[in-house]
């Protein structure tokens, strides 16, 4: 069994299956991830570098945008990705 | 008996089939809700619906209590309806009664003001409702093909597993049961944000998807008129504890359950009847109970919900099978869990053949195979409010 599950080869993340440890090397749907920090059965690890900015892509769809830049092997979760959606604590869109 | 899938059901007169025989007992007004508890408790076949509205209520906040109250009394898993009202409340029992006559059902109706207070309400509501109770003995069950089913699709204390595995064996289930001409009905708004595209891209009708993302869009707007993230409910904190980081990425795990080639038919508001087989969704919210309060209202007979925390939902007259994909919550909620589908995760088993065991234990259960929510008596019933009591 895999640790991380790769859901399309769209997907710039992977679902961790099982606590993964730093510095450890995954095979994420046949490409080498290098674990940067520990990260928990559930969540999200970076296959890629995603810069700020830039979409977060899960299920081939985008679910949120990069915060900071994310690094490949890095947790990816509320501290690094925002939502798009429902953000009423933002000014309205086209809002000056 | 046929080959093809099917289920040991109740006609109703009005056509329609159901799973469940119960007596319900109906308050029409909060005030009126626990002599409806002791009056059930004391009947075969029994349930109360006891709940916090029917009073102190305008407009369309009020129909919208009437009708879901109206829609339970006209439900196919209902044999026969007692209403019993306090006798100054806004809703009216006759009309209650009434909704169920004209499904065909016996239906009484029990005063407090009446009556004279609680224990001659009680007296006489529980000697009304153990004659209609009598009167259901005589119903037997007979063979109905799963076309005749409208399932509800429902996900509750997500976590990683639930758009891996739960749902995705869900939605083969969905699609098939649409295959074969039955129906399904997905709601919580908030939890198709971020995913719309996948469900307009299915409709029938350009004008079906357009109504699915006004409902969206009037969701989304919801929350940003309180001027406040969604993220502070949705994905809730058990959510994001279990790895879920936006409100789009669990949209798009949740939308799994409704399939992926089933048509979208309809669109329909809170509670409304189902009228179209393939898939309808129905404008709810993500909470839970008033979520499946409102899809078995529209008709829906019996409803499986995934989890991945686990959850005790249940509903005063639908079976709610419990399914989960995550192997440790199956053991420790192992009493609120029927099916463990977390070989999908495992590689023991494929999501197909989760997907058979889903479906037969779907049939089983509208054949009168209880769930660990009816055997621990769930039956958590909640209207959707659209306003504030005055």
């Amino acid at each position: 069994m895999s640790a991380v599950i790769v859901i399309t080869p769209r997907d710039n993340v992977a679902t961790a299956l099982e606590p993964l440890t730093t510095g450890r090397t995954i095979d994420a749907g046949g490409v080498a991830v290098t674990v940067r920090e520990s990260i928990a059965s559930g969540h999200k690890i970076a296959l890629q570098r995603i810069p700020a900015g830039g979409a977060v892509v899960k299920y081939g769809s985008p679910i949120g945008t990069a915060i900071i830049d994310i690094e490949a092997g890095a947790h990816v979760h509320t501290h690094n990705v925002a939502s798009g959606r429902g953000r009423g604590d933002l000014p309205a869109r086209g809002a000056p | 008996m046929s080959t093809r899938p099917g289920f040991e059901g109740y006609r109703r007169p009005d056509g329609r089939v159901g799973v469940r025989n119960h007596v319900l007992i109906v308050p029409t007004v909060v005030c009126s809700a626990v002599v409806t508890e002791r009056i059930a408790a004391a009947v075969p076949n029994g349930v109360a619906l006891p709940h916090l509205a029917g009073c102190g209520q305008l407009g369309p906040d009020m129909q919208m209590t009437h009708d879901t109250l109206a829609a339970y009394c006209r439900h196919p898993n209902v044999g026969a309806v007692l209403v019993v009202a306090l006798g100054c409340e806004q809703v009216v029992a006759q009309m209650l009664a009434e909704s169920a006559r004209q499904a065909g059902k016996p239906s009484a109706i029990v005063s407090i003001q009446g009556e004279g207070g609680t224990p001659k309400a009680i007296a006489k509501g529980q000697a009304i409702a153990a004659d209609l109770a009598r009167g259901l003995e005589r119903d037997t069950r007979e063979w109905f093909g799963a076309e005749e089913l409208i399932l509800s699709l429902k996900c509750g204390g997500s976590d990683y597993t639930s758009g891996l595995a739960a749902n995705p064996a869900l939605g083969r289930v969905a699609d098939r049961l649409n295959a074969l001409g039955g129906a399904t009905v997905l709601g919580e708004i908030a939890e198709i944000m971020g995913a719309e595209h996948l469900l307009a891209a299915r409709a029938t009708q350009p004008e079906v998807a357009g109504r699915l993302l006004r409902v969206i869009q009037r969701v989304e707007s919801e929350a940003q008129a309180l001027g406040l993230d969604i993220r502070g409910t949705q994905p809730s904190p058990g959510n994001i504890r279990g790895g879920l980081t936006t409100i789009e990425e669990k949209s798009l795990g949740a939308t799994h359950k409704a399939g992926e080639e089933s048509p979208l038919t309809d669109v329909v508001p809170y509670a409304a009847r189902i009228a179209r087989r393939g898939l309808t969704v129905m404008d709810t919210p993500g909470l839970d109970v008033e979520s499946v309060t409102g899809m078995v209202g529209g008709g829906a007979q019996v409803v499986v919900f995934t989890t991945g925390l686990g959850t005790p939902t249940g509903n005063p007259i639908a079976p709610v099978i419990k399914i989960t994909g995550n192997a440790r919550t199956a053991q420790t909620m192992a009493d609120n869990t029927d099916l463990d589908v977390s070989g999908i995760l495992s590689h023991t088993e494929t999501i197909d053949a989760s997907a058979d065991r889903l479906f037969a234990e779907i049939l089983a259960v509208c054949s009168g195979k209880l769930t660990s929510a009816e055997r621990l008596g769930h039956r958590e019933f909640a209207i959707h409010r659209r306003n504030p009591t005055i």
